[in-house]
């Protein structure tokens, strides 16, 4: 793992600085950049479908003038409100209007919270953030081991005890298992908060939970709550890998050679189960980033995915709108770094990308 | 002269939902430092489990149930993992028949020959690479300092099963088990890894055991020949006296299915019918199905008879005064 890290921040680098090399001594040359320039391309087509069928679906749910407005405006008012917002005009008025605005880097402001929509969404981002990053790193850095010694001796009690509990992870829904934690760990044996954000320490001007110790209280069960299905879906990904390679001949070959198990298991099999682990790592963070919408509310956790059912609940469009085009960006952004990361783990997949 | 390998009712049997399969059901054989013999049979007659369990790397549900393998003086069967992995690749090594599926896709040729190294001593990184440039240069692959940056899909079929044959050669071996090396690869491949092979074993006085399908290949290399059916082993001797005069029918069919060695415009000979059933043998002669000459003693397990090193297990044996 520690080596495809390190594989990983060489290719990014080659992304910024196009001198350095591709490990391999593949020379980043005009057909990488090709490549890169063809993706982009895709990725604003995207965005730009995505940006439509948004606004379009939007449109659809209701009239947010209802909400703009105290129930006792005159009907002066509603029109010259109306007017301020454009509601008067049609759709594709308004999405031509919208697109002029977006490309000004302008997104909105918010309806409810009056202040733009773009600084709202990255305020609540960070929270968001942190708790995505513990619960997915934590389920990988879990989940990974377990499941390839479940994988490694598919029959022991261990591995049985494993995947038993992978089972519980996959099947028990997670608001249950949010509030199971909620009585046991708050209610019943009082050692960690309920819901909140507790006490933030500032890294770069962003206020982050992980940088007190408080913090880390209030971290510990939504982002528990968080991982556990991503946990057993790593751990079933390792071990069906693992049980697959350890039967290959490149193991049996490695082991004719007098290589060690722990040597074949974290220089081989590691290796070759991860580029599906990888895959699942970054749809993983994507939706969790964005849909984490259940545990947050749960905990009280103010990030995002609350933010977008207040939204929803208070028709607060420019936010909805903003909030679901940054989605779909995050995931082209996700798909291109894992697509990057697969050619740096498979190197037949960088030789056919570069043809 | 002692042995440097010497296997005696040598049982692997796998246990399955079907039942009990004996791939390898009493095999005994015995070779000399630096010699090299083939082992050759038809499909499923088990030459790879008998190379298998030679290095202790039978996979489950397979199991050695019977026999010893005594290499340089120590019982292989039985040992602690970690003395047997200490031997491996050491003291015995093995080359596998798909050279595509042996080596690690996702690691360079320099990498995994330098796992193979570390694997039993402590090696550092230019000495390894220096160690790893100087072996692939002796089976024959050019510019070896380059090709230990590529990965095994950038190199061709023949490269890769010399790579394979690097690694098993890495750290001198007394003896590699060859499990059908040049199967995969074509014709002309074949014949220059052989000759390398045969020199590569006699400059370095490795030990070879030859499996092969194929017994024209095994007798350009070998000295000796083993000839295995439904897991035992069926006729032995010198390559000269089993090609010129077989004594078991089967190993008389398997010539007679030889290309080189029919008359020019006259069809191959085959042996009618298939091998039996593992889990469920014939009683007796596992052949004798199969065998024109089988009579009703057949129906009795014959056993391997002779005397220096040639050895036949048939009631009826070619050659013998009616
Ligand atoms: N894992 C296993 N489970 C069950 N049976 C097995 C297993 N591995 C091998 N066998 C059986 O053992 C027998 C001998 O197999 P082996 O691979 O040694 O044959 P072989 O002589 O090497 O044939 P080939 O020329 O095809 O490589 C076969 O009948 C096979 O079905
Ligand atoms: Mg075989």
């Amino acid at each position: 793992m520690r080596e495809a890290t390190v594989k990983m921040s060489v290719l990014l680098g080659t992304i910024f600085n196009p001198a350095r090399r591709l490990p391999g001594g593949q020379a980043f040359d005009g057909d990488m950049l090709g490549y890169f320039l063809q993706r982009l391309a895709q990725a604003l087509v995207v965005m730009l479908v995505i940006s439509a069928l948004v606004f379009a679906g939007v449109y659809g749910i209701g009239n947010p003038i209802d909400v703009l407005l105290s129930p006792d405006a005159t009907q002066a008012i509603r029109e010259a409100t109306i007017k301020a917002y454009g509601l008067d005009q049609p759709l594709w008025v308004q999405y031509r209007d919208f697109l002029l605005r977006l490309a000004a880097g302008d997104f909105g402001r918010s309806f409810v919270f009056n202040m733009p929509v773009l600084e709202l969404i990255l305020s609540r981002l960070p929270a968001t953030l942190e708790l995505t990053l513990l619960a997915v790193f934590g389920a990988t850095f879990a989940g990974v081991p377990l499941g390839m010694y479940a994988g490694y001796r598919p029959d022991g009690i261990a591995a049985r005890a494993i995947m038993a509990f992978s089972v519980l992870g996959f099947s028990v829904p997670t608001f249950w298992i949010g509030l199971v934690l909620i009585l046991t760990f708050a209610v019943t044996l009082g050692w960690l908060p309920a819901g909140g954000r507790g006490e933030t320490a500032d890294l770069f001007g962003v206020p982050f939970s992980f940088l007190t110790l408080d913090g880390w209280s209030y971290l510990a069960l939504p982002a528990l709550n968080l991982s556990l299905f991503k946990f057993a879906m790593m751990v079933r990904l390792a071990r069906a890998g693992t049980r697959e390679t350890m039967l290959g001949d490149a193991v049996k070959f490695a082991r004719a050679a007098g290589e060690s198990e722990w040597t074949i298991l974290h220089r081989h099999v590691l290796r070759l189960i991860a580029i599906p682990i990888v895959t699942v790592f970054g749809l993983e963070f994507g939706s969790t980033l964005a849909f984490a919408v259940v545990t947050e509310t749960i905990f009280s956790w103010p990030g995002v995915g609350k933010l977008i059912i207040d939204s929803i609940s208070s028709l607060d469009r420019p936010v909805m709108v903003a909030y679901l085009m940054l989605v779909a960006f995050l995931f082209i952004l996700i798909n291109f770094l894992v697509d990057i990361a697969y050619a740096a783990l498979d190197p037949r997949l960088r030789a056919a990308r570069a043809r | 002269m002692t042995a440097l390998l010497e296997v005696r009712d040598l049982a692997t049997h796998f246990a399955t939902r079907t039942g009990v399969v004996r791939a390898v059901d009493g095999v005994t054989l015995s070779l000399a430092p630096g010699e090299i013999i083939g082992l050759v049979g038809e499909s499923g007659s088990g030459k790879s489990v008998t190379g298998f369990s030679i290095l202790g790397l039978v996979d489950p549900p397979g199991r050695i149930v019977r026999g010893s393998v005594r290499f340089e003086g120590r019982e292989l069967v039985g040992l602690p993992h970690g003395e047997l992995r200490s031997l491996r690749g050491r003291r015995i090594a093995m080359v596998f028949q798909d050279p595509s599926a042996t080596l690690n896709p996702v690691l360079t040729i320099l990498d995994q020959m330098r796992l193979a190294l570390e694997a039993h001593e402590r090696i550092g990184k230019a000495a390894a690479r220096a160690r790893a440039a100087e072996i692939l240069t002796r089976v024959g692959i050019p510019d070896a300092g380059r090709r230990l940056d590529s990965y095994p899909h950038q190199l061709s079929g023949g490269m890769r099963q010399r790579v394979a044959i690097a690694i098993a050669l890495l750290n001198r071996p007394a003896l590699v088990v060859c499990d059908e090396p040049t199967t995969a690869l074509d014709v002309s491949i074949q014949a220059q890894i052989l000759a390398e092979m045969k020199s590569l074993a006699r400059e370095s006085g490795t030990a070879l055991i030859w499996i092969s399908h194929d017994l024209s290949t095994v007798s350009a290399l070998a000295s000796r020949i083993l000839v295995m059916y439904a897991g035992r082993v069926v006729e032995e001797g010198t390559v000269g006296d089993v090609l010129s005069a077989p004594r078991h029918p089967y190993t008389r069919g398997l010539l007679d299915s030889l290309p080189s060695l029919a008359t020019p415009g006259q069809d191959l000979r085959q042996i009618p019918g298939a091998m039996p059933s593992l889990s469920d043998p014939p009683p007796g002669c596992a052949f004798a199905p199969r065998c024109a000459h089988a009579v009703d003693a057949c129906t009795a397990m014959p056993d391997l008879v002779g005397a220096g090193g040639r050895g036949v297990r048939c009631h009826r044996p070619l050659g013998d005064a009616p």
